[in-house]
């Protein structure tokens, strides 16, 4: 098969047949944003943090095919200033209190909010009145926190292949359901792993906190996309 | 009696099939009254799923319920035409005679309110969907009888004493829907004569009948406008062992209610319409997707695919046409305006969440249960069915160059003659209002929310997809009324019936209502004013799916061409008003305790 050659801002790039515009643009060493998407994962196309432009038409990199002759807009000033404003719609949409959530210095999101130097979202906080649930003895399910990127609801599966998270209701009410039957079957490594998978705090390992201590943490170290910033 | 009881009954009535979840659910909410923890739980188990995946499709719906819904569930729609109508007052006589709010149930579980989106009755509101029965131009004293009649137990189908007109009378229907025809046109309410079409359809190749929708310009009926033609001649190319053709019975855009009169009374081209396009595109297999507002029309049209089966116009070896065999497969929606979308529609007719797909790869390549699949709308396919049997040179000889044959437009609202009208494309907004007996129009929302409301200086422009492209909602909103009430009802509507899947149509059209909340308030300034633009471009740009990219149309065409208004309610003199009212916020507690707003509050 022919290899496809497309640009990210004027950057020559090459891709083979039938990759994303995200798959192609890690390969080739461009950063685009993302929130919902986590490797090995279909992708799910919700936050649409990693929104590109091609020929004035708005995408998301991560389901879009990278098609040859193709110029893709990464960083005009204004497109990265629509995926801050999905950052800040997420921080007023929830309750996110980072001081004291766990996964913070590991959160995408907070890690992003850093990357886009968010300080005041532009949008008014909404203060839903969300609660905390049980997903099983493993594990602690925290709506204030939850995102609805669905990579739990993509992942996370028994043995026989059903969901152990689901997606109820719709508009603003919708959240993360938990097949409880299913939850109660997850084990110390994979609800570990299920936590881990969580861009937020909104999955969290019930038990264990701050092993490693806030400052240490992974994007305390190395802020989010700063491999690819040369 | 099976396990799990009744509810066992009905999940072995439906062969434990997940693709048949709404209907199953359907039955479950029917003879259960709601879909109980109970019922979740037994259909998981019994159709391998999981207890999430099912409670998901129970919250979906608007007219499932996973709490009591009532013995008699009552359905009023918000739709604006019905707030012209005084939808407010029936409201409120529903409240006082049943002594629960909407959103409630009577204690005793008889009587439950509730609320839903446009059902279809734009010509005829207000109106109510009680246990699927529609009940049409309702008045205080006819909703005194109907709580009345409830109370005393009666089916509430007795209630319907006159019949509407033509086939709302058949015994099938028996509905007091009437048709509000109002102008008849050469394309679809020209005479037909049942076969004409599927027989003339069948002497040609498929390759053919492709190249006859191509040239005839035929442009999708929906809204989009995507050409029937491609659509189909990209279904056929697909390599795979199986085609469908799936007809999207779910018009769903507020104002829209020509479909309700197609599927009343030109089922037959409707179904021949499917038939060719299963001929074109080599399916044997058509889903009509009806919405759940329109359940009343199954039996008929079911009774009327059953006659088509007899008739050889169904089934095997069409139309004579050896080895071409097609049937169809009625598949019921259960209440959700993102179903009119073609890939949420799949999602739902395979017993999901109604949520878009991610395109590509797109219904044709990848359809109902993965298979290549043409989507197409009802009025789409009864036009291509005439195509057929007169001809594309026919065809392009009405309408405009890009917008070719006739259009069925939804006229409702502050007229005097609401209805269907079929018009050549190209009709001008003013000679359609002409003919609706409108002569003060102050604004014409054409297209429904998701389209373009104009004011007066725009009514020479034309209906077609060059000027102004329409699914054939048309809502005329008179000289007297408020047009942010309106605007107010098209973002409530497009705030409920978001999916939420992505960010920017979730949370963004809650923020976009809230600003246009602070500006009709009359705490609006200019910077509100740039605001609420910069807003609504960025959920255009960044949502999923059409409902996010169309929903801020409600804002930005009045801010366009009605901009006055909004000049009118914001400060001129102030840079700045917090969104924040510190008089509303303390007027809870100074209620309590007694005292005047003055005496809690010192500036």
């Amino acid at each position: 098969m022919n290899k496809i050659i497309f640009k990210i801002d004027g950057k020559e790039c090459f891709a083979e047949p039938g990759q994303t515009i995200m798959e192609a643009a890690l390969e080739n060493g461009v950063y685009i944003p993302s929130l919902c998407r986590a490797e090995n994962i279909t992708p799910a196309g919700s936050c649409r943090i990693c929104t590109v432009r091609v020929d004035g038409k708005y995408m998301a990199a991560c389901t879009q095919p990278v098609a040859n002759g193709m110029s893709v807009e990464n960083k005009a000033a204004d497109l990265e200033d629509m995926r801050k404003s999905l950052i800040e719609m997420l921080f007023v949409e929830g309750n996110h209190m980072c001081p004291t959530c766990e996964k913070s210095g590991n959160c995408e999101l907070q890690a992003l909010a850093y990357r886009y130097q968010m300080l005041v979202p532009r949008f008014p906080y909404q203060f839903p009145v969300r609660t905390i649930e049980p997903a099983g003895p493993k594990l602690l399910l925290e709506h204030n926190r939850c995102i609805q990127c669905l990579r739990c609801v993509r992942q996370v599966k028994s043995k026989d292949g059903r969901h152990v998270f689901g997606i109820l209701h719709r508009s603003k009410k919708r959240k993360i359901g938990v097949d409880h039957g299913l939850a109660a079957a997850l084990t110390d490594k994979t609800a570990k792993e299920a936590m881990d998978l969580c861009p937020v705090g909104a999955l969290l390992k019930k038990e264990v906190g701050f092993v490693v201590p806030i400052g240490k943490r992974k994007f305390d170290k190395k802020p989010i996309g700063s491999e690819f910033d040369k | 009696m099976p396990k799990y009881g009744i509810i066992g009954t009905i999940i072995a009535r439906h062969k434990k099939d997940p693709s048949r979840l709404i209907e199953l659910m359907r039955d479950v909410q029917k003879e259960v009254g709601y879909i109980s923890p109970e019922a979740i739980a037994a259909i998981a188990e019994k159709l391998g799923l999981s207890t999430a995946d099912v409670a998901g499709v129970a919250t979906f719906y608007h007219f499932f319920s996973t709490a009591p819904a009532g013995k008699y569930a009552v359905y009023l729609n918000t739709n604006i035409a019905a707030v012209l109508k005084g939808r407010a007052e029936i409201a409120a006589a529903f409240e006082k005679e049943t002594g629960v709010k909407f959103g409630q149930t009577t204690p005793d579980g008889l009587i439950g309110l509730h609320e839903t989106s446009c059902i279809g009755m734009n010509d005829q509101e207000p109106s109510v969907i009680i246990n699927g029965v529609v009940v049409t131009k309702l008045t205080k004293s006819k909703v005194k009888e109907l709580v009345a009649a409830m109370k005393a137990g009666r089916d509430i189908r007795t209630l319907v004493k006159k019949y509407g007109d033509g086939a709302n009378q058949s015994r099938l229907i028996r509905a007091m829907v009437v048709n509000n025809i109002r102008k008849k046109g050469p394309v679809l309410f020209a005479p037909f004569k049942p076969g004409s079409a599927i027989k003339r359809a069948v002497t040609w190749t498929p390759e053919d009948v492709i190249a006859e929708i191509k040239r005839s310009n035929l442009l999708g009926r929906g809204g989009a406008g995507f050409p029937t033609g491609l659509k189909w001649e990209f279904c056929a190319r697909e390599k795979s062992e199986r085609h469908y053709v799936v007809c999207n019975a779910d018009e769903g855009e507020p104002g829209t209610f020509k479909d309700r009169v197609i599927l009343t009374e030109l089922p037959v081209l409707l179904f021949e319409g499917m038939a060719i396009a299963g001929y074109a595109v080599g399916a044997t297999e058509g889903i009509f997707y009806l919405r759940a507002e329109y359940a009343y029309l199954k039996p008929y049209l079911e009774n009327i695919l059953e006659t088509l089966r007899k008739k050889n116009i169904l089934g095997k070896n069409v139309a004579g046409k050896r080895g071409f065999n097609f049937d169809i497969v009625l598949k019921m929606g259960a209440g959700a305006y993102i179903c009119g979308e073609e890939s949420a529609l799949l999602e739902s007719a395979e017993g999901k969440r109604g949520e878009p797909r991610d395109r590509p790869p797109f219904p044709v390549q990848y359809g109902y249960l993965g298979y290549p699949t043409t989507v197409n709308n009802v009025e789409t396919l009864c036009a291509a069915a005439r195509i057929l049997e007169k001809g594309a040179g026919w065809f392009k000889t009405m309408g405009t160059p890009k917008s070719a044959g006739t259009k069925l437009l939804s006229v409702s609202g502050d007229c005097k003659k609401p209805g269907v009208y079929e018009v050549e494309f190209g009709l001008t907004v003013k000679k359609l209002l002409e003919m609706a007996g409108v002569r003060d129009a102050q604004a014409v929302q054409v297209g429904g929310p998701s389209g373009n409301c104009i004011s007066r200086s725009q009514f020479d422009r034309k209906i077609c997809f060059e000027d102004l492209p329409t699914g054939g909602s048309i809502i005329i909103i008179g000289p007297g009324r408020d047009l942010f009430e309106v605007i107010h009802n098209f973002m409530d509507f497009f705030v409920e019936e978001s999916c939420g899947w992505c960010v920017p149509c979730r949370t963004g059209n809650v923020l976009l209502k809230k600003k246009l909340e602070k500006i009709t308030s009359g705490r609006g300034t200019d910077k509100d004013l740039a605001e609420i633009v910069a807003w609504g471009k960025i959920i255009k740009a960044m949502s999923r799916c059409g409902l996010g990219q169309t929903s801020a149309n409600p804002i930005l065409t009045t801010l366009l061409n009605f901009r006055h208004l909004y000049e009118a309610k914001i400060n001129k003199d102030l840079d700045f008003i917090s969104l924040f009212d510190l008089e509303a916020a303390i007027q809870p507690a100074a209620s309590v305790t007694g005292q005047k707003l003055a005496e809690v509050h010192h500036e």
